[in-house]
């Protein structure tokens, strides 16, 4: 990918301003839009309704091959001008939440914020992902490329971005480039991911330790695991980190419970560190289950290989000149989430954010509402670089 | 003694419910085409205004005002004004409110010769004269889970059909399913005393399943020879008083599904009960049935729905009665075996 300071980058610098001012004509839309996609539940392999609804938009803004596939991703194109001889750039967000169908989703709208379950991820991704079309059109701008939109499904957990993967290995639309929208921070500019492992443990005391009148229980044995994957060595350099999730025993106070599990993630900068981590935990795991007290087993939820595209990168080189003239000062961030699909498969991908807030995964989720149109105005400002980066010229 | 059972005015009254509420009941459902919507309302020259009479909502206000303007006026151009007539709020209402475009009015502003009364019947009142609309549609503003539908349910009956002039909201609010038939209730306050009252004395309007929803749309040739109570009776004697004089056809009634809103105490609803059956009276004063009460009823009607269709349940309700015990010989007897005379008193 090849861009030129002077052609590509020097007239979207200039624009940038004005393209945010004018921005927030559309201010109750996006917003809206941001509202309902907040108040659709949508947890990880439930998230139909949510896709209906942007399908729904996609056909209201006129949008070509709306479909939703096998795994529920809901995918749209809007043509450019160069119809097949364009390249094909692809926009995702992902449309699943952290939370039950069953929990409050309701949004409360302030004077400069929107507070709900879920409204940073990422109802307010999955609502630019609908409002992009209107921001294009608002703005004058006719890509030349076709612009894939995606909702993409099962994100989250035991879901390991099956939607994103699923699409992009059955999708005739190949991208040539790939943007990744999340809710918050506005600082945050991902251009590469870290290789990681998602595993869970699970202890079962076997029959006779349980019959046991003074058996302490599951919590023991995981207990036992967990001082031992702590005592891994892990390197400073590259990064590798182990984070313990969550762990869940038992029900009381007095009684002894007969499993337990622990959720935990290995994450690096190296596939090899990961892959060894997980060898050693795997050992650890049968060592405890070769005893006579619990079986235990270790089941891997998710797998991510690492990926970069360098800092030097044309487009992540490019994206820090354009936030940087918004007055946004990036925070280089490695992403876990959809840009390691993408640059598993060599697709060069950025991931940022489109506004500031806090309390991220509570049920006091909040999202400011001014620097949204920062937010905004560089997603155009990326799409319209690499519009033109990726373009063939007449010559 | 028992009262005769069904009466030939009561059999002409649920036909005429059946009828009406298979013709001018609806579900907002009807109505997803806002584009075919706007093209019928911009084919009649209709206007149409959307008037949210608040005080102190700002929790909620905001998503009301982004919902519609972005869906109904951006979007789709259904609603020509959206304004908010607010009774003196010390919250953030009205900033929020025109922060996000809407037209803000505090209700002291308006005819001012007029005065000033705290109310929401007030801000009602004075929408008519604010606003320019050809219907009005009235939406509260403390609902939860806003969504178009709450207005395009209400206006849509009014643009696709001219002899109607009054529109109201009702909400499901199932009390427990059994064999898909549930139970369709009105709210506490209508299932307690308004409809027991209107199946007493105007049984046709027992058909509204919820008389006392905030979100009704209607005609400006309707609202403007209107009385407006300025507190909880308004909805209630609009109702009787279009029904007097257009009839029951002049209504229509949408399903907006469910509405997410703060629940009132017991308390609360005691006011408003108050309030009502205050209007109610008065109304029974001003047509002349105070001392010409009509044949009271023993049917007391209340609705079932079975997917979007209702139906009528009827249930005969006989209030028997039983003489006092000093006028029943065999009593009388035993009180003078017992060595006491009674006598009955004139009651």
């Amino acid at each position: 990918m090849e861009i030129s300071q002077e052609t590509h980058l020097a007239p979207i610098l200039a624009s940038l301003p004005e393209w945010r001012d004018s921005l927030q004509d559309l201010r109750e839309m996006v917003l809206a839009n941001t509202v309902m996609c907040g108040e659709i539940p949508s947890p990880t392999f439930e998230e139909e309704n949510l896709v209906r609804f942007l399908c729904d938009r996609f056909t209201e803004t006129g949008l070509s091959s709306i479909s939703i596939d096998e795994l529920g991703n809901a995918a749209a194109i809007l043509p450019g001008t160069d119809g097949e001889r364009g390249p094909d750039l692809l926009v995702v967000a992902h449309v699943d939440k952290i939370w039950d169908a069953t929990d409050d989703h309701t949004v409360t709208v302030g004077a400069d914020t929107l507070t709900g379950r879920g409204i940073a991820d990422n109802a307010l991704g999955a609502a630019v992902l609908v409002t992009l079309p209107s921001v294009l059109e608002h703005l004058g701008i006719q890509l030349k490329s076709n612009l894939v939109l995606l909702g993409a499904t099962r994100s989250f957990g035991k879901g390991d971005l099956g939607g994103l993967r699923f699409f992009l290995e059955n999708s005739p639309h190949s991208p040539q480039a790939a943007l990744c929208l999340e809710g918050m921070q506005l600082e945050r500019l991902s251009y590469s991911c870290l290789g990681m492992r998602r595993g869970e443990i699970t202890i079962d005391l076997k029959p006779s330790a349980a019959r046991h009148p003074g058996s302490a229980g599951a919590i023991i044995p995981l207990s036992r695991i967990v001082d031992r994957i702590l005592a891994i060595e892990r390197p400073e350099r590259p990064f590798t980190e182990i984070r313990l999730g969550s762990i869940e025993a038992g029900s009381a106070y007095n009684v002894a419970p007969r499993s337990a599990s622990l959720r935990f993630e290995v994450r690096s900068e190296s596939g090899e560190i990961v892959a060894r981590i997980i060898e050693q935990i795997e050992e650890i795991v049968d060592e405890i289950s070769a005893g006579h007290e619990a079986d235990a087993e270790l089941a891997i939820i998710s797998t991510r290989e690492p990926g970069d595209i360098g800092f030097s990168h044309p487009l992540v080189k490019s994206t820090r000149a354009i936030m940087e003239t918004l007055g946004v000062e990036p925070a280089l961030d490695p992403s876990m989430s959809e840009l390691a699909a993408l640059l598993d498969r060599g697709i060069p991908a950025l991931t940022t954010g489109l506004t500031r807030g806090e309390n991220r995964h509570t049920a006091r989720e909040t999202i400011e509402i001014a620097p949204l149109f920062t937010g905004l105005a560089q997603l155009v400002g990326e799409l319209v670089l690499l519009d033109q980066a990726l373009s063939p010229t007449d010559e | 003694m028992s009262k005769s059972a069904v009466t030939p005015a009561d059999q002409s009254y649920s036909k005429k419910i059946d009828s009406w509420l298979s013709r001018n009941t609806f579900h907002h459902g009807e109505f997803w085409d806002l584009r075919k919507l706007v093209e019928e309302k911009e084919r009649k020259g209709l206007r149409i205004s959307l008037c949210i009479p608040t005080l102190n909502e700002e929790k909620t206000i905001g998503k009301e005002i982004i919902i519609f303007k972005s869906e109904l006026m951006d979007r789709y151009p259904l609603v020509d004004e959206i304004a908010v007539i607010d009774s003196g709020s010390e919250d953030k209402t009205r900033e929020i409110a025109a922060s996000y475009g809407a037209d803000v009015y505090f209700s002291g502003d308006i005819l001012a010769s007029q005065g000033f009364k705290r109310g929401k019947g007030e801000n009602l009142w004075k929408a008519i004269y604010q606003l320019e609309g050809d219907v009005i549609c009235y939406v509260d503003a403390d609902i939860k889970n806003i969504h178009p539908r709450f207005v395009t349910g209400l206006v849509a009956p009014l643009i696709h059909r001219d002899s109607m002039h009054y529109v109201k909201a009702f909400y499901d609010r199932p009390i427990a399913y059994s064999n898909e038939l549930r139970p369709s209730g009105g709210g506490r306050v209508t299932e307690i005393l308004v409809r027991p009252l209107f199946s007493l004395f105007f049984p046709e309007l027992s058909a509204l399943v919820q008389p006392l929803s905030g979100e009704y749309a209607v005609r400006r040739e309707v609202l403007e020879q209107l009385p407006f109570p300025i507190g909880y009776g308004v909805e209630t004697s609009h109702i009787l008083d279009v029904y007097r004089h257009w009839g029951l056809d002049a209504f229509g009634q949408t399903d907006l599904d469910k509405r997410v809103h703060r629940n009132q105490t017991t308390g609360d609803l005691g006011k408003m009960s108050f309030g009502i059956l205050q209007s109610f009276l008065n109304r029974l004063e001003s047509y002349g049935m105070v001392d010409k009460l009509p044949e009271l009823s023993n049917l007391f009607r209340q609705f079932q729905a079975e997917g979007n269709r209702y139906q009528q349940v009827l249930k005969e309700i006989v209030e028997e009665e039983r003489p006092p015990m000093a006028t029943i010989p065999e009593y009388v007897e035993k009180m003078k075996q017992a060595g006491r005379e009674v006598k009955p008193v004139e009651i």
